[in-house]
C-alpha cells in the first residue's frame, strides 16, 4: 500500500534508463516518454489525495527499520511539490517537443529529462539527510549535462562555472552532513530532530545549520550565493530554461523549508531572524537585476531570485499563516515561472531573439500570445485575482501582524519593480509598430506552440479564483510543518 | 589522532580553496578532487576514528568500527568520481571551444 511512495522516482527512473536503448528511434522516444510523463502527473496525484485522506506515509526501503535503513516520506509539503514537478515535466516536455531540434533529440535528451525528474521527486520525498545528497547529485548530474546541452561557446562557458560551483556546494554539503553526524550520531531527518532537540550544546548546532543554509543558498539562489543563476540558465533551450526555473531553485527552497522547520528549530530568533534577513536582500538585488537588464530571459531569471527570497520570507517569519502563504506562493511561482520561460522560448521561436530592443509589435501579429503573456506577467506581479496576489497578501499581513514592518516594505517595493519590469517586457516585445514581415513568421505555427502553455495559464487563474479552498490546503500544509512531531512520528512510528 | 586528521583534512581542504581560486580550468578540475579527498577524510574523522576493530557488528563485541561513515564515504566517492570524469570533458570541451584556458579571458562580456 505504502509502495504508491516510490511511484514518482521509480517511474521517471526506469523510463529513462530503458529510453536509454531508443536513441535512434525519436518518434519512438516522444511517444514513450509523452505517456510516461502523464502516468508520473496521475500517480502524482493519486499521491497527494491519499496523503491528504490518510496521513503521512512513510515506506522503509529494503525494510531495515527507521532510524537505521533508509525511509521515504510523503508529507503533504513534499508530494504537493512532487505535483508541481509533474505538472512541470509535462508542459516543458509537450513544449520540447515543438522547439527541440532534431539532432538534440537524439543525444539522450529524454533519459536525463526523467533522470532530473527522478533526483528531483527522490529529494522532495527521501526523509534521509545523506539520501537528500544522493538525490541532490542525481539531479545535478542530469542538469548539468541538460544544461549544455547542444554545446555552444556560451553555454560550456558558464555551465563550466554553473558545474564548479554546485560541486562545492556539494562538498560543503558533505561537511555539513559529517557535523551533524558527530553531533547525533544519526542521518534519518526524523532522528536528527529529536536528537538535536535533547543536545546540551546547542551553539555547535548553530554551525551546522548555518552551513547548510549555505549550501542550500546556493543551490536555491538565496542572496548572496545567485550570482551563477542569471547566466547559466540563459544559455540553454527554453524548455530545458523553464524546467530548470521552475524546479530547480525551488529544490534548495524545499530543503531549506523542511531542515529549518523539523531540525533546526532549537533557537528560531537566532537562524530564523538571519533568513529574514537573507530573504529581504534576496528579494530586494534580485529585482535590481531584472529591472536593469534587456533581455527576455535574463530579466526572468533575476525575477526567480527575488521570488525565492518571498517563499524564504514566509519561513523566516515563521507564523502558520505566513508559511501557508509561502506554500501557496511555491505553488503559484512554480507555475507561473515556468509559463513565463515557455513564452520566451515561444517569442524566441517566432523573432529569432531574446533581446528586447530588436522585437516589437507582436501584439499585431500575435494577438493569443501578447494577452497570454499578460496574464502570467501580472499574475507574477501579484495584482488580483491571480493566484500571486493571495499568497503575497497572506505573507504581508502576517509580516505586518508580527510588526516585521521593515521586510513589509522591501517586499511591497519589490511587488512594484516586478510589475515595472514585466511592463517592460510587455511595452518592448508587444507595442509599437510589429518588427516582422508577414513571410518571416507565416511558416511558423503559433498554436502548438502554446498548447503546452495554456494549462499553466488555466492554473494560475483558477489558483486566483479559488484562493479560498487553496488558501485553507496550504493553512494544513503549514500546520503540519509546524508540527515535527507528527513527522517525526510516523517515522520513528512512536 | 582525530587532532591529526583533523588538521590534515583541514589543510587538504585548503589546498582545494587555493586551486579554485586560480585561474587555470584544469586545476580547478585539482581543486573538486582535493576537496572531494578533503571532505572524505573529515566524515571519517567526525564519526570517531577506532583502530584496530572491523566494523562489523556483531552481538556481543567490545569494539566495532562505525560501518555508517564507511558506507557514507564509498558512496560519496563513487559520485565524486563520477562528477570529476564530466568536468574534466566539460573542461576540454570548453578549452577546445574557446581556445584558452584561462577563466579572467571566459569570463564574457556583457554586451552578447
Amino acid at each position: 500500500m505504502n509502495n504508491i511512495v516510490l511511484l514518482p522516482v521509480l517511474i521517471p527512473f526506469i523510463a529513462g534508463t530503458l529510453l536509454i536503448l531508443f536513441r535512434n528511434y525519436p518518434k519512438a522516444q516522444r511517444v514513450a516518454s509523452a505517456v510516461v510523463v502523464l502516468i508520473l502527473l496521475i500517480s502524482a496525484v493519486h499521491l497527494l489525495y491519499t496523503v491528504y485522506q490518510g496521513g503521512i506515509l512513510t515506506i522503509e526501503l529494503g525494510n531495515w527499520s527507521a532510524p537505521f535503513g533508509i525511509v521515504l516520506v510523503a508529507d503533504l509539503f513534499s508530494t504537493l511539490m512532487v505535483l508541481l514537478t509533474a505538472i512541470v515535466g509535462v508542459t516543458c516536455l509537450f513544449f520540447a517537443f515543438q522547439t527541440l531540434a532534431k539532432e538534440r533529440e537524439k543525444f539522450f535528451f529524454y533519459p536525463f529529462y526523467f533522470f532530473l525528474l527522478t533526483g528531483v521527486n527522490g529529494s522532495f520525498l527521501t526523509g534521509d539527510l545523506f539520501n537528500l545528497f544522493v538525490f541532490f547529485e542525481v539531479m545535478l548530474i542530469s542538469s548539468f549535462i541538460l544544461i549544455v546541452f547542444g554545446g555552444s561557446k556560451y553555454q560550456l562557458r558558464e555551465s563550466y562555472k554553473y558545474v564548479v560551483i554546485n560541486i562545492f556546494a556539494s562538498g560543503l554539503f558533505l561537511i555539513a552532513i559529517a557535523y551533524i553526524y558527530s553531533l547525533t550520531g544519526t542521518l534519518n531527518m526524523a532522528h536528527i530532530a529529536v536528537q538535536i532537540a535533547e543536545l546540551e550544546q546547542q551553539g555547535v548546532v548553530n554551525v551546522a545549520a548555518i552551513l547548510l543554509l549555505i549550501v542550500f543558498s546556493i543551490k536555491g539562489g538565496l542572496f548572496p550565493l545567485y550570482f551563477w543563476l542569471p547566466n547559466s540558465y540563459f544559455g540553454p533551450p527554453a524548455a530545458i530554461a523553464a524546467l530548470f526555473g521552475g524546479l530547480l531553485t525551488k529544490v534548495g527552497i524545499y530543503a531549506i523549508i523542511r531542515s529549518f522547520t523539523l531540525i533546526f528549530v532549537h533557537d528560531i530568533s537566532f537562524t530564523h531572524n538571519i533568513i529574514l534577513m537573507v530573504a529581504g536582500l534576496t528579494m530586494f538585488f534580485g529585482v535590481l537585476g531584472a529591472v536593469a537588464q534587456f533581455d527576455f530571459k535574463r530579466i526572468l531569471s533575476f525575477h526567480i531570485i527575488s521570488q525565492v527570497g518571498y517563499m524564504v520570507m514566509g519561513l523566516g517569519l515563521f507564523t502558520p499563516l505566513a508559511l501557508a502563504g509561502a506554500i501557496y506562493y511555491i505553488a503559484h511561482h512554480i507555475v507561473v515561472k515556468a509559463a513565463l520561460f515557455l513564452f520566451a522560448g515561444a517569442t524566441q521561436k517566432i523573432t529569432g531573439t531574446t533581446d528586447l530592443k530588436k522585437m516589437s509589435g507582436l501584439l499585431k501579429t500575435h494577438p493569443a500570445l501578447a494577452w497570454l503573456f499578460f496574464i502570467a506577467a501580472v499574475s507574477l506581479a501579484g495584482i488580483p485575482p491571480l493566484s500571486g496576489f493571495f499568497s503575497k497578501f497572506a505573507l504581508i499581513l502576517s509580516g505586518v501582524e508580527e510588526g516585521r514592518y521593515l521586510i513589509v516594505a522591501v517586499a511591497l517595493l519589490v511587488g512594484i519593480l516586478t510589475l515595472f519590469s514585466m511592463m517592460k517586457i510587455f511595452i518592448y516585445v508587444f507595442w509599437g509598430a510589429p518588427s516582422l514581415q508577414k513571410q518571416d513568421y507565416a511558416h511558423i505555427k503559433l498554436m502548438p506552440l502554446l498548447m503546452p502553455i495554456i494549462p499553466l495559464i488555466v492554473l494560475t487563474i483558477s489558483m486566483g479564483l479559488f484562493a479560498e479552498p487553496i488558501f485553507v490546503f496550504s493553512e494544513t500544509v503549514a500546520n503540519q510543518l509546524l508540527d515535527p512531531s507528527i513527522y517525526i512520528d510516523s517515522v520513528l512510528g512512536e | 589522532m582525530e587532532i591529526l586528521m583533523i588538521f590534515t583534512s583541514g589543510i587538504i581542504i585548503a589546498v582545494a580553496t587555493y586551486l579554485f581560486l586560480t585561474r587555470s580550468l584544469l586545476r580547478v578540475v585539482f581543486g573538486v578532487v582535493m576537496l572531494s579527498h578533503g571532505v572524505h577524510l573529515l566524515i571519517l574523522t567526525l564519526s570517531g576514528l577506532q583502530t584496530g576493530a572491523p566494523p562489523l557488528l556483531t552481538e556481543n563485541a567490545d569494539a566495532y568500527t562505525d560501518p555508517l561513515p564507511q558506507a557514507v564515504i564509498l558512496t560519496a566517492i563513487v559520485i565524486s568520481f563520477g562528477m570529476t570524469a564530466f568536468l574534466l570533458v566539460l573542461a576540454y570541451r570548453t578549452y577546445q571551444d574557446h581556445g584558452t584556458d584561462d577563466l579572467e579571458e571566459l569570463r564574457g562580456n556583457a554586451d552578447e
